[in-house]
């Protein structure tokens, strides 16, 4: 088999990791052939009962309690201070009022600077973008040599790393501030990618593992007939399949990465303190009259980019849950 | 025989970088931890070995006590909650209900934003002044309360209630994935024994979704041992030390009280919790099975 042929079964790996998606419609089908039997019991009545009242009333409340603090937060950062101080926190703002957005991203104070949380913003953006990059190149690689290539001692390396995914940060945290001081790089934006990279490594090495894990074997030994080494392998007949899974680990990383607050503080140093950091301490730590509109503002502003994520992924967001959890 | 040597090597050579991660990284700094619990450490790490002097001053501290307890009583409390919680949803969007995309996102988008940000949404609707306390309070229910952030009593359920909040779509999300792959036929059998729905999730669902349901604990498990963001966001282990809890304790201990040989021991104590129930765990899920796709 050439490696020309070997490509096309790609779309089939994607199913070993996610392959629930795939059951959906199946799963729709059968219910629906069943319904015409059993109109009142089963998973969907058609006529209204009482416990399809019930089921709805339970969803009112579900989809109120996970949207309303939403709802609050945007209500509160449009609104001006005597406002908030006079009426409900329900109430929706007299006029539609950006000011406490403009201040939250230009000029709201921490401690002494008040650059605003967009300061905060680029530092993420700087840390974020190397330290997914970084973070998915290497666990590629590692997860593809771990799924195909028998080298001594491999399993004793993902059980280590495995482990170390579930560690609390707090075991690690302190000699590793000790090390990078003494080669001088403690508190750089070095330091924080370098940080993130190596505590992002077991995650990004179990999925890419689990993903090539689900791959034919005979396609990678069609690859070793044809003469192909370790990195020709991987970039000729493996990475040209593993779209899916990048798109995957794009997302995790980038969501945890930019939601990460411990790491950035300890590491990343006063000028590169990531915007989780810099909002907590504009919220937190402000003297005088709490601003509330501009710190749900911020708070918004925050938020937006994992929620852009969100939103923008769909269904691969989900996938993303289910590949960091779905055994290889 | 050439061959078979070289692929051997460059692989080999390939997971040199990987493992001086793991040893240095991993491994050393673990040990560099537990080392310096060993000592008398104050500001700097010394090598003034005091035995288990450090273990006997962290569990003769109040704080430390107080953050054990928070942690248990968080984590049977949130990752129970989620479960359940997340468990509800996901059955109801498996009944067909109209608008699921919608719901399904609306229940799964907490989970994309940080515990920082999830403690200060709660921390403004907790808000003991202006929050949802003074307007429930404003419709005429003068004795209601809800500043739970701000109160002793209540602040560690504050943690509990925001913490469900971000995470049970977690929960809802895998256990869709798992309810959507339950064979129909086990529908059709129920429905002519007569058995209740709610019978056939609780009694046939649940045992099949187990993996799942395994996947969920530890997820939710490593959020509660990792409990440091959203305990700093919403109530910064106050009022007092009510709503400490174990990671919080060490990096007050780590990086503003200069007490890092007390906070070494508490790391490592942390460390030998999260070991004996994690080692058994990653034993039996990833090694005990026959690997496959491992070529020769």
């Amino acid at each position: 088999m050439s490696l020309e042929t070997a490509r096309p079964r790609g779309p089939h790996g994607e199913s070993a990791a996610l392959a629930f998606r795939a059951t959906e419609p199946g799963r729709a089908a059968g219910s629906a052939a069943a319904h015409e039997r059993s109109p009142t019991r089963g998973r969907k009545p058609r006529h209204l009962t009482i416990g399809r009242i019930g089921l709805y009333g339970f969803v009112a409340i579900a989809a109120a309690f996970f949207i309303l603090p939403a709802v609050v937060m945007i209500l509160t950062s449009l609104k001006t201070m005597p406002e908030i101080r006079e009426g409900s926190i329900f109430a929706l703002p007299e006029s539609f009022d950006l000011t406490a957005w403009i201040k939250a991203w230009s000029s709201a104070c921490t401690g002494l600077d008040c650059d605003g949380i967009r300061v905060g913003f680029w530092n993420s953006v700087l840390i974020t973008v190397p330290s997914t990059i970084l973070s998915i190149a290497a666990g590629a690689t590692l997860g593809y040599a771990l799924s195909f290539w028998r080298v001594k001692g491999a399993d004793i390396l993902f059980a280590v790393l495995l482990l170390g995914a579930f560690l609390p940060y707090q075991i690690f945290l302190y000699p590793m501030v000790r090390a990078f001081s003494m080669v001088g790089l403690y508190n750089t934006l070095f330091c924080i990618v370098i940080v993130h990279v190596i505590f992002g490594l077991p995650i990004m090495t179990l999925i890419f593992r689990n993903f090539y894990a689900g791959l034919p074997v005979e396609l990678f030994n069609a690859a070793r007939v044809d003469g192909g080494g370790f990195f020709r392998i991987f970039w000729n007949v493996m990475l040209p399949m593993s779209t899916p899974i990048l798109i995957v680990a794009a997302i995790l990383q980038i969501t945890n990465i930019w939601n990460d607050f411990i790491l950035g503080l300890v590491f990343a140093g006063r000028e590169n303190l990531p915007m989780t950091v810099q909002l907590n301490n504009v919220v937190n730590s402000t003297y005088g009259e709490r601003e509330y509109n501009l710190n749900m503002a911020a708070t918004i502003l925050t938020a937006a980019v994992p929620l852009l994520v969100y939103f923008v992924s769909g269904r691969w967001f989900v996938r993303g849950i289910a590949a960091g959890a779905v055994k290889g | 025989m050439t061959a078979p040597r070289k692929r051997l090597s460059t692989a080999t050579l390939v997971l040199l970088p990987f493992w001086a991660v793991v040893i240095a990284a991993y491994i050393g700094t673990m040990l560099w931890t537990v080392q310096i619990s060993f000592t008398a450490s104050k500001l700097l790490p010394v090598d003034d070995y005091v035995g288990f002097a450090q273990y006997e001053r962290l569990f003769s501290s109040t704080r430390w006590i107080v953050s054990m307890q928070n942690a248990v009583i968080f984590g049977v409390l949130f990752i129970t909650g989620a479960l359940v919680l997340g468990f509800l949803l996901a059955v109801v969007l498996d009944q067909r209900v109209r608008f699921e995309n919608t719901l399904r996102t609306i229940f799964l988008y907490p989970y994309a934003m940080s515990f920082i940000v999830t403690g200060l949404i709660w921390q403004w609707l907790m808000n003991p002044g202006l929050g949802i306390q003074k307007t429930v309070r404003d419709w005429g229910f003068e004795s209601f309360s809800f500043a739970w952030a701000v109160d002793r009593d209540m602040a560690l359920y504050a943690l509990v209630l925001a913490g469900l909040w971000q995470a049970s779509g977690l929960v809802m999300a895998l256990m869709l994935a798992g309810l959507r792959g339950v064979d129909e036929e086990i529908w059709k059998a129920s429905r002519i024994d007569g058995i209740p729905a709610w019978r056939v999730y609780l009694f046939v669902v649940v045992p099949m979704l187990r993996p799942l349901i395994v996947t969920a604990v530890v997820l939710l498990s490593i959020s509660v041992v990792k409990a440091f963001d959203l305990v700093v966001a919403l109530t910064n282990g106050g009022p007092g030390i009510s709503s400490d809890m174990p990671a919080k304790f060490v990096m007050d201990n780590l990086f503003t009280r200069q007490n890092i040989g007390l906070a070494t021991a508490a790391a490592t104590v942390m460390l030998i919790t999260v070991a004996a129930v994690l080692v058994p765990w990653i034993y039996a899920e990833y090694f005990r099975k026959t690997r496959k796709g491992a070529a020769a």
